[in-house]
């Protein structure tokens, strides 16, 4: 089914993919004119195959359960922000925030995404193509990130359990993340990232892997000047 | 929050059509900046004759007319709402301080050979009619709308800010070190009419202007002196540019296509906007300046 965000009204076009009748079997919608506009899909729960054509604004997918929702342009802040489970498939660049606070689900991006992609992610896995802004990983505490490219400023910031795997140049670490060793659960969960994001031309074993040094875990009287 | 957009046109395919785009931008910014608007739009024109952008607030325009006439020989006004276009040959230096001695109540908005200003209090869509934007043409245009978080909604707290001949500079975010600086740059002889931050980060920008610095250095050492957060759009008579600071919290986006570069703080302010589909569509990354013309 085609929707057109020229001429049907967003709350509306969200409304009627939020409350799809279990029983309908027709689930692929394709999204035309979206214009810039934010919240496009946010908050869906169904099993949906949704085709965004153009470049969305602010919080796209944002709170995605189930849904299957591929992006043909580029995307604003807080793409599949708190994402819980589904798919979301970005074909152009992200702005910052992508993937913020995401419990589930995987977000792949084409382009590139700026700063602070995958802050405060908490399950969510993130495969970028391209490369990623300063603060990218900034708390976050579960999940995979994996970057093709670059990585900027500042990675893995203060980060807890999340694995980020980083193609290209790091320009410089965050507080507490440092390198860390591949075993090989790691390239066997690598690869099955990279295969689920159909990339084909990069192997696990030339990425390298970063994560929390477990310094600031707890408390310690010697950091008290850094508070 | 408030919301920024300008363009720069790299061909005259669009000059008549300026106005139009960049009054369909504002309107869309509306929910950024709900409190005032304003634009600054650029031409070409006579480099002999200045253009002063008045805004005659309460003062009736017919009356203003004939007094002014009196005083400045050989001047053409154009009136649109509450502000003035007034065109003379008459120097700055002496014309501001006719205006101020006798006039106190205008307002002087920007001069220069090709800028025109008009700002005002009120709903974006409501400034953009009032001033008719969408008839005018031109060669770059700047615009603004505010959601006011520093100072008080008034005309001199819109923006945009000109603080110099043909200069113009609009501002999301704030700024934190601007007491200081304007404190720095009175004593260099900036003058300042309003205690908004960012009218000292425009009279940062004509200081180092008026030393011969090129507006992308300018922005360049503006990384170093000025402290908050913010993207600025600055224009002058034929450069245009823009910066982020190196945290880049305030959204910036950046569409190039062969005729036009358009800015905005979201992407839905250009969706209309001519062949915009196939531009190239960017964020400018945090502390890099991005200058067209010169």
């Amino acid at each position: 089914m085609k929707l057109d965000l020229k001429k049907l009204k967003l709350r509306k076009v969200n409304e009627q993919l939020q409350n799809i009748d279990r029983k309908i079997n027709n689930r692929n919608f394709t999204i035309i004119n979206p214009e810039g506009n934010h919240a496009v899909c946010a908050g869906l729960t169904e099993e949906l195959n949704i085709n965004i054509k153009g470049h969305v604004g602010y919080y796209c997918a944002g709170m995605n359960q189930r849904a299957n929702i591929t992006i043909e342009g580029n995307v604003g802040t807080g793409v599949a922000e708190n994402m819980m489970s589904g798919k979301v498939h970005v074909k152009g660049n992200a702005s910052q925030s992508a993937g913020a606070t995401a419990h589930g689900g995987l977000l792949i991006i084409d382009g590139d995404a700026s700063s602070r992609c995958g802050i405060s992610m908490k399950g969510v896995d993130i495969v970028v193509k391209g490369s990623v802004g300063h603060m990218s990983g900034f708390m976050s505490q579960a999940g995979n990130l994996v970057v093709c490219g670059d990585a900027g400023e500042a990675l893995g910031d203060s980060l807890y359990e999340t694995n980020i795997y980083i193609k290209g140049k790091v320009k410089s670490l965050g507080a507490d993340c440092v390198e860390k060793k591949m075993d090989k659960k790691h390239i066997k969960k690598l690869n099955l990232l990279l295969q689920e994001a159909n990339i084909n031309d990069q192997k696990a074993e030339s990425f390298k892997r970063y994560g929390s040094a477990k310094t600031l875990y707890n408390f310690k009287i010697d950091n008290i000047s850094n508070y | 929050m408030c919301g920024i957009v300008g363009i720069y046109l790299k061909t005259k395919k669009f000059e008549n059509n300026l106005g139009k785009m960049l009054s369909g931008m504002l309107n869309n910014m509306e929910s950024r900046g709900p409190d005032s608007a304003g634009f600054a739009i650029y031409k070409n024109s006579d480099r002999k004759e200045y253009k002063y952008s008045l805004c005659i607030n309460k003062l009736d325009f017919s009356k203003f007319k004939k007094n002014i006439s009196q005083k400045i020989k050989n001047l053409k006004l154009n009136q649109y709402s509450d502000h003035v276009i007034l065109k003379t040959t008459e120097k700055p230096k002496k014309f501001i301080n006719l205006i101020n001695k006798e006039f106190p109540e205008i307002s002087i908005v920007g001069y220069g050979h090709s800028i025109e200003i008009f700002k005002q209090v009120g709903n974006p869509k409501d400034v953009v009619k009032k001033f008719n934007l969408e008839s005018f043409s031109g060669t770059h245009g700047i615009g603004h709308t505010r959601m006011a978080t520093e100072s008080a909604i008034t005309t001199d707290g819109s923006h945009p800010y000109s603080t110099g001949e043909d200069e113009c500079l609009v501002h999301n975010g704030s700024l934190s070190n601007h007491n200081n600086l304007r404190r720095e740059l009175k004593k260099k002889g900036n003058i300042f009419t309003s205690e908004n931050d960012t009218e000292v980060a425009a009279g940062y920008v004509s200081n180092s202007l008026s030393n011969n610095k090129s507006l992308k250095n300018t922005l360049v050492s503006g990384l170093k002196d000025l402290d908050g957060f913010y993207t600025f759009i600055a224009g002058t008579r034929k450069g245009f540019a823009v910066v982020r600071d190196e945290i880049a919290c305030k959204p910036a986006v950046i569409a190039e296509t062969k005729n036009y570069v358009a800015i905005a703080s979201e992407f839905q302010a250009m969706a209309h906007l001519p062949d915009v589909n196939n531009a190239k569509i960017f964020e400018p990354e945090p502390g890099i300046v991005y200058s067209w013309g010169n």
